[in-house]
């Protein structure tokens, strides 16, 4: 696999071109609280049932860090082996708009609580370190709602305060391909740490994407555009796509790229301008001045290190080591941590090796079929690992567990009743094996004398007769064995 | 019935426990008097009906406990008052009710007060003359010649109705010398306490790194024993400071003997009336009588603190005041879009004086400026800071007039910002390091108007500013002028 090369280029009208991609990307935090206030953070909630006086900024009122946030933007950082910073502050982003109750967001600007750390993919070519900039929090805004009335709009302040982590990515990606696997990642990683649930149709997980390109051999940056707000994978990427090809026909033919904030239209599959560089908001950053600069002290977050599950990438290595997992295999088990946990419950009962395999090749593929989660697997870790149980103390052959699952995924039954119920029971009793392959060897002494001359070949019709006399349930390493000292 | 609001809140609360004089006698006096002082145009809303029912059940059912039990209180209308209309005195909050009470003057109800009603202001405390309400100017119960006189500000409306005997105390804020210089203009005591010591929930913010709020009294005695009601760590406010809770009235005394007071030589400034400084060197040997030792000081960066402070102040009120935007309460202006509603609103709904600070503020926290205005004033606000620093290892205390000048007229600084910004020259760097500090009355000018002494304290040591007070309070014997002309 790692013979692969990275081969994403554009092709244009003068040649070759290198696509660059840094992402910002917005994390909700698992909180049942917001960032400064106490209202729940709920998803589906009636509009406006779950606003405090702070979250929609009364006279007077004040804010209070949610001291939980901080564990969990910190144990982010932790996970993305990235630098906790243990002074960080509070700003003021300055802004109108009809859901931003205060006139400016709370968020971090000059001093943010996380700094430099990494993400490494597995990409078909090899393993790829994506660089981390910062991470930081901030609050969400609320929701105008424009459709619900032809003379006004609506605000929903249920948003309004919800803890985000910004996490700002270096401009390391190279294809839409590797943009995918970083968003993976990271979602991952954070489920892992259960800081961020990574809904992207609940709006949890949302991107900024800066895209900008170069010819290919090309040492520097060219002008980027920003596109806001995109929520979904397949959507960033054809975002991606989509804006490269434009920038590359506006150079290709004379012109020049303006630095600007896009947005993308998931109908028409296109960019279009949002503001320019100029029309930029002016923010106004200043340090909020009703908060105090966050000061975090070591033992803080040597207890927030102490809790640290086991991440994705270590999960990956023990997996390798201990039990022989291939890196392909390992990477699918570890990719999502409803899969791993799935994983862990099915093999610490029965075999890793023989989890991996039958998840990977029989679980998937009916989960694929079927268009479900692991979550919504028809067949339940318990059952599972009962079934590879039975494999392994020679109960049922590999072929029998086949059939087995297969009435499993029916009605998630306990794979020892069905056996139970249909008779699949291997038949391993090596005497009444050796009476039934006694009788074929009798009533077919000229296939015996043929396969004696040479006619190899014919065990297998030897092996065939025993399955059909035992009705497919004879051990088949018992037969074999039988048949190779009574042929001899 | 007249002697009642005569009397200071230490000796109307003892005589209202004593039984001596029942609570609702107390509510009604004062109720009367205002009834009969609207001319002064001190209160915003009254709310006298309830102020009665509420000094009723404290006497029907007894509730003597609280220090402050049955003492008729009018706030000032930057405090967040349950159910009570509350303005920051602009039409942008016009019909606001909050439905929330601030920490502040939630103490003050626990402690057993009574809300007599809200007092005017300048519009969100930007002024130091109460002429940028939008409800009227406020007026000082001082008269010259038949003229009026400003009752100082932003907390005017509370400086003048202490000073009418129309509360027997108030609570106001002081972002920039907003409590004391109206105690100056007006012969009564105003604290701001050090930044921290009260809560700010629930006061309409100005400047959030320099607002507090703190006692507007008739004496010193009543200004710690308000203080006593107010003061206290409030989780809901990260600025609080959550210090063991003190005895200011209970430790009050007039002891000072060998307490090093400093004398800033950067406080005589250019034209400031001789009276003035007459005033302040009779502090000088008043202080000395009660056995204090004058050390002459230093803070170098005195002259700085007005022009940094109105670049923080603004700065901050710029974003604070960014929720007024029509949306969620108070006032709306239609428009045709969003940005024209915001337009409409926020030009009819704020003041000149407000739309000033919002425009100062913008431009200097904007791109571009935010280096050479925001943060070299943060850098020169740390080194005022420093100044005092360094003089409190010296000093105990500090002493300087309270303001350069006494009242001035109505109208006769309205179009010149800069001479009613110079007004705070003397309280503001205070603000900007975080102290406490008191106005006390210590005598009158030549027209008959009062002026006020400052005291400045170390951080949270309100005791020494309040027993150094206490002692000149007594040398002074100041006696109110104030002739009810208005009734």
């Amino acid at each position: 696999m790692a013979d692969n090369k990275f081969d994403y280029y554009l092709d244009g009208k003068t040649g070759k071109w290198e696509v660059i991609i840094g992402l910002e990307v917005h994390a909700q935090v698992t909180s049942r609280a917001k960032l400064f206030s106490g209202s729940s953070t709920k998803f589906g909630s009636d509009p406006n049932t779950q606003v405090s006086l702070v979250d929609a900024a009364m006279p007077g009122m004040l804010p209070v860090i949610n001291k939980f946030c901080i564990e969990q933007a910190v144990k982010t950082g932790l996970g993305l082996k990235a630098k906790i910073n243990t002074f960080s502050k509070f700003d003021r982003k300055n802004y109108f708009y009809a859901d931003l109750p205060q006139g400016y967001q709370i968020s971090q600007f000059k001093f943010p609580i996380v700094g430099e750390g990494e993400i490494v993919l597995d990409m078909p070519y090899g393993t790829k370190v994506v660089g981390i900039e910062r991470l930081h929090l901030e609050q969400d805004a609320g929701k105008s709602l424009h459709d619900q009335d032809p003379e006004n709009s609506f605000v929903d302040l249920n948003r309004s305060g919800i803890a985000l982590m910004e996490i700002v990515g270096k401009p390391d990606l190279r294809s839409p391909e590797e943009v995918g696997q970083y968003v993976k990642k990271l979602r991952s990683i954070m489920r892992y740490l259960n800081t961020c649930d990574g809904n992207m149709d609940e709006g949890s997980l949302r991107a900024d994407v800066n895209v900008s390109v170069r010819k290919q051999g090309s040492q520097q940056l060219g002008t980027r555009c920003e596109i806001k707000n995109v929520n979904s994978i397949k959507f960033m990427q054809q975002a991606i796509e989509y804006e490269a090809k434009r920038q590359i026909d506006i150079i290709e033919d004379g012109g020049t790229i303006n630095q600007e904030t896009r947005l993308y239209d998931t109908k028409k599959n296109e960019t279009r301008s949002m503001r320019s560089k100029e029309d930029a908001h002016d923010y106004r950053y200043f340090p909020d001045p009703d908060l105090l600069p966050l000061v975090l002290d070591s033992e803080f977050i040597e207890n927030i290190k102490k809790t640290l599950p086991e991440l994705p990438d270590e999960k990956k290595l023990r997996l390798m080591n201990d039990f022989g997992l291939s890196s392909y295999d390992a990477s699918i088990i570890i990719s999502e941590k409803d899969i791993s946990e799935y994983y862990e419950d099915v093999a610490k009962n029965s075999d890793y090796k023989l989890a991996a395999n039958w998840m990977i090749v029989e679980l998937f593929g009916i989960l694929n079929k079927e268009g479900k989660g692991i979550k919504d697997s028809p067949v339940s870790a318990v059952n599972l690992s009962k079934l590879i149980n039975l494999i392994k103390n020679g109960t049922i052959s590999g072929k029998i567990a086949k059939t087995v699952f297969e009435q499993m995924v029916q009605k998630n039954e306990n794979p020892e009743v069905i056996i139970e119920k249909s008779g699949l029971k291997q038949q391993s009793d090596p005497k009444e094996l050796e009476i039934i392959i006694d009788n074929i060897i009798k009533n077919n002494q000229d296939k015996v004398i043929e396969y004696k001359s040479g006619k190899i070949k014919l065990f297998s019709f030897f092996v065939g007769q025993a399955m059909k006399e035992t009705a497919g349930k004879g051990n088949p390493q018992l037969i074999n064995n039988i048949l190779t000292k009574k042929l001899k | 019935m007249g002697e009642i609001t005569k009397l200071t809140l230490v000796n109307l609360v003892s005589k209202i426990k004593s039984k001596e004089i029942s609570a609702l006698d107390a509510c009604s006096d004062y109720v009367s008097r205002i009834v009969k002082s609207k001319k002064l145009n001190t209160f915003v809303t009254e709310t006298l009906e309830q102020a009665i029912s509420s000094a009723k059940k404290i006497d029907d059912n007894n509730l003597k406990e609280g220090i402050l039990s049955g003492a008729p209180i009018a706030v000032k209308d930057l405090f967040c008052t349950i159910n009570v209309e509350t303005t920051a005195s602009s039409k942008i909050l016009k019909g606001f009710v909050p439905t929330y009470e601030s920490t502040v003057t939630s103490k003050l109800w626990e402690r057993g007060a009574v809300l007599l009603g809200k007092l005017n202001c300048d519009e969100f405390a930007m002024g130091s003359s109460n002429e940028t309400s939008a409800f009227g100017n406020v007026i000082n119960p001082y008269k010259v010649n038949d003229e009026n006189i400003v009752p100082g500000g932003s907390s005017g409306g509370c400086s003048a109705a202490v000073a009418a005997d129309l509360t027997v105390a108030t609570v106001g804020t002081d972002t920039g010398g907003s409590i004391r210089q109206p105690a100056a203009f007006t012969g009564i005591v105003g604290l701001k306490p050090t930044y921290g010591r009260c809560s700010r929930w629930g006061i309409v913010a100005f400047a959030s790194s320099l607002d507090q709020a703190g006692p507007m009294t008739k004496n010193v005695s009543d200004c710690a024993l308000m203080l006593d009601a107010i003061s206290g760590f409030d989780e809901k406010d990260s600025t609080s400071a959550n210090t063991k809770k003190e005895e200011f009235l209970k430790n009050l005394n007039r002891n000072i003997k060998g307490l090093k007071i400093g004398i800033p030589k950067e406080y005589i400034v250019d034209d400031m009336p001789k009276e003035i400084q007459d005033l302040w060197d009779k502090g000088i040997s008043w202080m000395k009588e009660s056995g204090a030792i004058i050390k002459y000081i230093s803070l170098p960066h005195t002259k700085y603190a007005l022009p940094t402070y109105y670049i923080i102040a603004p700065a901050e009120a710029s974003s604070n005041l960014a929720r007024y935007d029509g949306v969620r309460y108070g006032f709306r202006a239609s428009g045709k879009d969003l940005n024209e509603m915001y337009e409409n609103t926020r030009s009819l709904g704020f003041g000149n004086e407000v739309k000033r600070r919002i425009m100062i503020g913008t431009y200097v926290l904007s791109s571009g400026y935010y280096d050479a205005y925001y943060l070299k004033a943060q850098q020169v606000r740390r080194l005022i800071k420093n100044d005092f620093d360094l003089v409190f290892k010296d000093v105990d205390a500090i002493l300087t007039p309270t303001a350069p000048s006494s009242a001035f007229k109505i109208g006769e600084k309205k179009d010149d910002p800069i001479s009613m910004y110079l007004n705070d020259v003397f309280t503001v760097p205070i603000n900007l390091a975080g102290l406490p500090a008191i106005s006390i009355p210590a005598g009158f000018d030549q027209s008959g108007l009062p002026l006020g002494l400052q005291i400045i304290g170390k951080p949270f040591d309100e005791q020494t500013v309040l027993n150094s007070a206490y002692a000149l309070e007594e040398k002074i014997g100041f006696k109110s002028q104030v002739k009810d002309w208005w009734m």
